[in-house]
């Protein structure tokens, strides 16, 4: 380990007073985390003017110094600086104890400028904070597809959900300033409940390799990480505005953060976000407006040794949903497949109306964290999340009453254990429990989509990190989760017949419903309504390992093995309802059990002068696959209805993610992000649903520090058609005509290119002001598409070209 | 101890949050939207006994599939004024959602739609914007024969669409919340 230099800053704080200026300070520099000397460092003496070094023993000194306070900020390029007041009262001597594991840092440094991963052995990536800033006005999902590997599934264009390696949903955990989120995941209409503008960066784990986080993200971790708080006098913070024409809205988010040099800080952000209806190449879509509103509020004590922190933030969301989509019959499915154009277009309009979402989300979160000398560091946290979901049908009667009114609350205690005394050997402990209630509002007048149910969790995990010899990462994870779900369910009595429930579960019925009267303890299969009370213990083992080599300077190999388990969640046990986007009847199945994912990854890396190179490959395994396929029609009155349920088969998915940058010359890269998954059910023997097809982005970046730091970008996305799909194709008859037709639900839409225009200029105000203001170009050619991976496809084309100036200003 | 205040008061705070969940047993819902039943009168111009062309889905949404009058014997050459009660019998008593219906008449428009030419239909009721509902028509039959006759209930229609007006449900947009066919027999 090479040492740089130490400069140890000195002040006088007294007077020229006739002192006894005769006296020798003595420092001794030393590793806070093992306790050995750090020798070999340079320590500069500000009044005196002159340099001396520590020596093998990690000491120094400071001779014909007078008595008072001596200030000395000790900085190495791989250590924080330190900052620390020492009183010279005769002869002193100190041990000054230094940190220098970069990877500690990130949390005390002002902001991340290398990209700096949490894993060594995993298949991971990071967007910075200017990456996420082009995406202020738009939405997690949309900065998560800049990662190769990473796609979208979509509900229209403002309920995006990430996938990673063609896994999404529940099998993707999000993890938002250290805590896990819960609002209700399991749902492709449910986006992750975050504002992208409180992130200072976003770390991508692919597979289920960090399980200090979560042990059922069998797809991937996604880290949102606030901008890191500095130790020092300081005020600082940032304004970014954007406009757009698609839309016709705009964004505003500001933030601020106020910190002292003894580790107090105090920090606030708030964005809002209003769109009016967006609009495709040819037609308006009508009612897809958006209204955001967001603010974060944090404070608390930070040093190197210990802190705490408290943590409020909030999230609104009101998100319109194209009024075309919402459909009350197969038949009208049909229609809307077969017309090119959605069937109702009006005037631009900023007014949300059914179908409409509005969901907050609010996180109450307290932490606390020490670190022992020659141990390592101890952390506790507790949150509390609150989840409101409100879901507006089309209604007869009052388009004001919510179809879905859902309450999801979680309690969380996390406590971790490092131990790095010993920089080869760091493991990691960690406790996790939480406490869930689902409260599902019986005032809407439509029975329960997902019950009403308790969850706890329970997850313990130990993580070792080795370092064998210079160039070699090891490591290696296991984790425990225990899951129980305690729900309490009405099914039809028709339903619950014709599940088959009765042959294996009636032992969990508590009582018969006749009208809104429950008779406890009977069981009687006349009645309309069986309140049940289903009860889950899963156990769940999950197991990571990884191994990393740098070949050389410029090569590093990374294989990793992930073995994890993910417990059904209440939606694929319990979906008891009528979909109305898609047309068809969503049922859970009481039978599922968990799902098992064997997952190899290996990554190449090559990092030359001119080129940069990343190729991850993967093959993932998993064992009762969780999925849901058509399984028959039911006729109602409104025509016969397909049935979706949710069933457990195998499946394998692979793929390759490429990544490669080449630097023409100063001024010019070229570069390249690719990615190829096929995913397919080896008990049906086809392919999966919703698996990204092939998809290439390249893109001509052009750069001049002279011009105001002026850059600009050509992108060239190319995404081809899905010709690997399930075909789940059936007729149906057209009650009008007499005739059968047929629904195809299946064959997704075409391939398409799309091509995108991105600059901008950075203007310095002062010394530490900046403006940014840049111009991003999205479809430049007016492109019509549609997109396989965005579940209203059946309804209206995607979106048409999008001006956006953004102006950002850094104070 | 500074760190063990922390966490005492920490736990504390945990404590307070979790211990005021309720336990409450959950309501039972009985579905509001749906329409169960749908029942058609027709009474023979001139007189005659009435003829009930029904159908009813006491599940809703359930898999249970509707109970249809099946077949619907009609007259030739007979003019039958029509009228329509929608119920929702899930609840006890029974909902009468033809109130709804007429309630917000400019949202709602029924279609009538026969195969083999076995009967026309004309609207005998119009919305506040002179648009027809369709609760009440008349069916007029022709000669002998069988066929089908197709009864749909649109939400929010586009009744201003060229033809909806006349009874073609071609551009009528909006959606179905019923949509049934029944097996006439004309004799």
């Amino acid at each position: 380990m090479k040492h740089y230099l130490l400069i140890v800053v000195l002040w006088f704080f007294n007077l020229a007073h006739t002192q006894n200026c005769t006296y020798t300070f003595i420092g001794e520099v030393k590793d806070f985390h093992d306790g050995t000397p750090m020798s070999g460092a340079t320590v500069y003496i500000e009044t005196l003017n002159s340099y001396t070094t520590t020596d093998i023993n990690g000491k120094f000194s400071v001779k014909n110094i007078c008595n008072g306070k001596l200030i000395l900020v000790i900085s190495h390029i791989g250590c924080e600086t330190q900052r620390l007041d020492v009183d010279i009262n005769g002869d002193t001597f100190r041990v000054i104890d230094m940190e220098h594991h970069i990877e500690e840092l990130h949390e005390v440094k002002v902001s991340g400028v290398a990209p700096k991963k949490l894993t060594k052995t995993a298949q991971e990536t990071q967007l910075n904070t200017k990456t996420l800033e082009r995406f202020s006005a738009l939405n997690l999902g949309d900065a998560l597809r800049e990662i190769s590997g990473v796609s979208s599934i979509n509900t229209g264009n403002s309920i995006v959900k990430p996938i990673i390696n063609g896994l999404h949903s529940s099998r993707i955990s999000v993890i938002t300033n250290g805590v896990l989120l819960q609002d209700q995941e399991w749902g492709i209409e449910h986006a992750p409940n975050v504002d992208l503008n409180s992130a200072g960066s976003i770390n991508v784990i692919k597979g289920a390799n960090a399980l200090a986080y979560s042990g059922d993200a069998i797809g991937g971790v996604v880290i949102l990480k606030p901008l890191g708080i500095s130790l020092k006098d300081s005020l600082y913070g940032k304004t970014i505005l954007t406009g757009q024409t698609n839309g016709r809205g705009y964004n505003v988010t500001t933030s601020i953060t106020k910190t002292w040099k003894g580790g107090w800080f105090a920090s606030g952000q708030a964005s809002k976000k209003g769109f009016g209806d967006f609009e495709a190449p040819d037609y308006l879509l009508t009612n897809t407006g958006l209204n955001t509103r967001a603010f974060n509020l944090s404070a608390g004590y930070k040093t190197f040794e210990k802190g705490f922190s408290f943590n409020y933030s909030h999230l609104k969301n009101e998100i319109g949903i194209l009024r075309s989509a919402h459909i009350g019959s197969i038949n009208d499915l049909v229609n809307a497949i077969n017309n090119s154009d959605p069937i109702l277009i009006e005037d631009f309009s900023y007014d949300i109306n059914s179908p409409r979402q509005n969901v907050t989300h609010q996180i109450l979160k307290a932490e606390y964290y020490k670190r022992f000398k020659r141990f390592g560091r101890f952390e506790i946290q507790y949150d509390y999340q609150y989840n409101q979901r409100f879901e507006y049908d089309v209604r007869r009667s009052d388009d004001n009453k919510p179809a879905i009114d859902l309450n999801l609350r979680t309690h969380s205690i996390r406590t971790g254990l490092k131990l790095d005394s010993n920089l080869k050997t760091v493991y990691n402990f960690g406790i996790h429990l939480r406490y869930q209630n689902n409260f599902a509002n019986p005032e809407t007048g439509i029975r329960r989509l997902i019950p009403d149910y308790d969850r706890y969790d329970v997850g313990v995990f130990a993580i070792s990190n080795l370092k064998w010899g210079e160039n070699t990462d090891l490591d290696f994870g296991l984790r425990y989760d225990f899951n129980r779900i305690d729900a309490q369910k009405f099914y039809l009595t028709s339903r619950w017949l014709e599940r088959d429930y009765s042959n294996d579960f009636n032992n969990i019925i508590i009582g018969s419903v006749f009208g809104r009267e429950i008779q406890y303890g009977v069981i009687d299969f006349d009645a309309q309504q069986l309140l049940t009370n289903p009860v889950y213990n899963f156990n769940n083992f999950s197991a990571s390992a990884g191994i990393s080599h740098k070949i050389n300077k410029a090569q590093t190999l990374i294989f990793n093995y992930g073995l994890s388990q993910r417990s059904p969640n209440p939606s694929e046990l319990f979906s008891d309802g009528l979909h109305h986007s898609a047309a068809r009847i969503e049922l859970g199945d009481l039978r599922i059990k968990q799902e098992t994912s064997n997952r190899f990854g290996a990554t190449y890396q090559l990092n030359l002068e001119q080129l940069d190179l990343n190729i991850e490959g993967f093959l993932n395994n998993i064992k009762d696959f969780i999925q849901l396929v058509p399984f028959s029609t039911e006729q109602t009155i409104r025509g016969a209805f397909p049935v979706w349920n949710y069933e457990q088969t195998n499946a394998f998915l692979f793929g390759i993610d490429f990544g490669a940058t080449y630097k023409i010359n100063e001024q010019w890269n070229l570069s390249n992000k690719s990615s190829f998954i096929k995913g397919r059910d080896t008990k049906a023997k086809t392919a999966l649903i919703d698996i990204p097809s092939f998809r290439t982005n390249n893109i001509l970046e052009y750069n001049n520090k002279k011009w105001l730091d002026f850059n600009a970008s050509l992108e060239s996305e190319w995404v081809f058609r899905q010709n690997d799909f399930p075909n789940f194709n059936f007729e149906t008859l057209n009650p009008t005509t007499q005739q059968m037709v047929l629904v195809d639900i299946s064959t997704p839409p075409p391939a398409y290119n799309l091509l995108h225009f991105r600059s901008d200029v950075t203007v310095p105000l002062s010394e530490k002001t900046n403006l940014n203001i840049g111009l991003t170009v999205f479809n430049i050619m007016d492109t019509s598409y549609r997109e396989y991976l965005n579940r209203l496809r059946y309804f209206a084309d995607d979106l048409g070209r999008n001006f956006m100036l953004q102006i950002k200003f850094n104070y | 101890m500074k760190n063990l205040k922390i966490i005492l008061i920490l736990s504390m705070l945990i404590g307070s949050f979790i211990s005021c969940d309720n336990d409450d047993t959950p309501t039972p819902i009985v579905e509001e939207e749906v329409i169960t039943t749908m029942t058609i009168t027709l009474s023979p111009v001139g007189g005659g006994s009435d003829v009930i062309m029904q159908t009813r889905d006491t599940d809703g949404d359930g898999p249970n599939p509707p109970v249809v009058t099946d077949p619907v014997n009609l007259t030739a050459n007979t003019t039958y004024n029509g009228s329509i009660e929608l119920l929702n019998e899930l609840e006890t008593p029974a909902v009468n959602i033809t109130e709804e219906v007429e309630e917000e008449d400019e949202e709602h428009q029924f279609f009538f739609v026969s195969t083999n030419s076995i009967a026309t239909f004309s609207y005998s009721d119009m919305d506040g914007n002179g648009n027809p509902i369709g609760l009440s028509f008349t069916l007029t039959t022709g000669a002998a024969g069988t066929g089908t006759v197709t009864v749909t209930l649109i939400h929010e229609p586009m009744k201003s669409a060229s033809g909806v007006s006349s009874g073609d449900i071609t551009n009528a947009g909006g959606e179905e919340d019923i949509a049934q066919t029944f097996n006439v027999v004309v004799q």
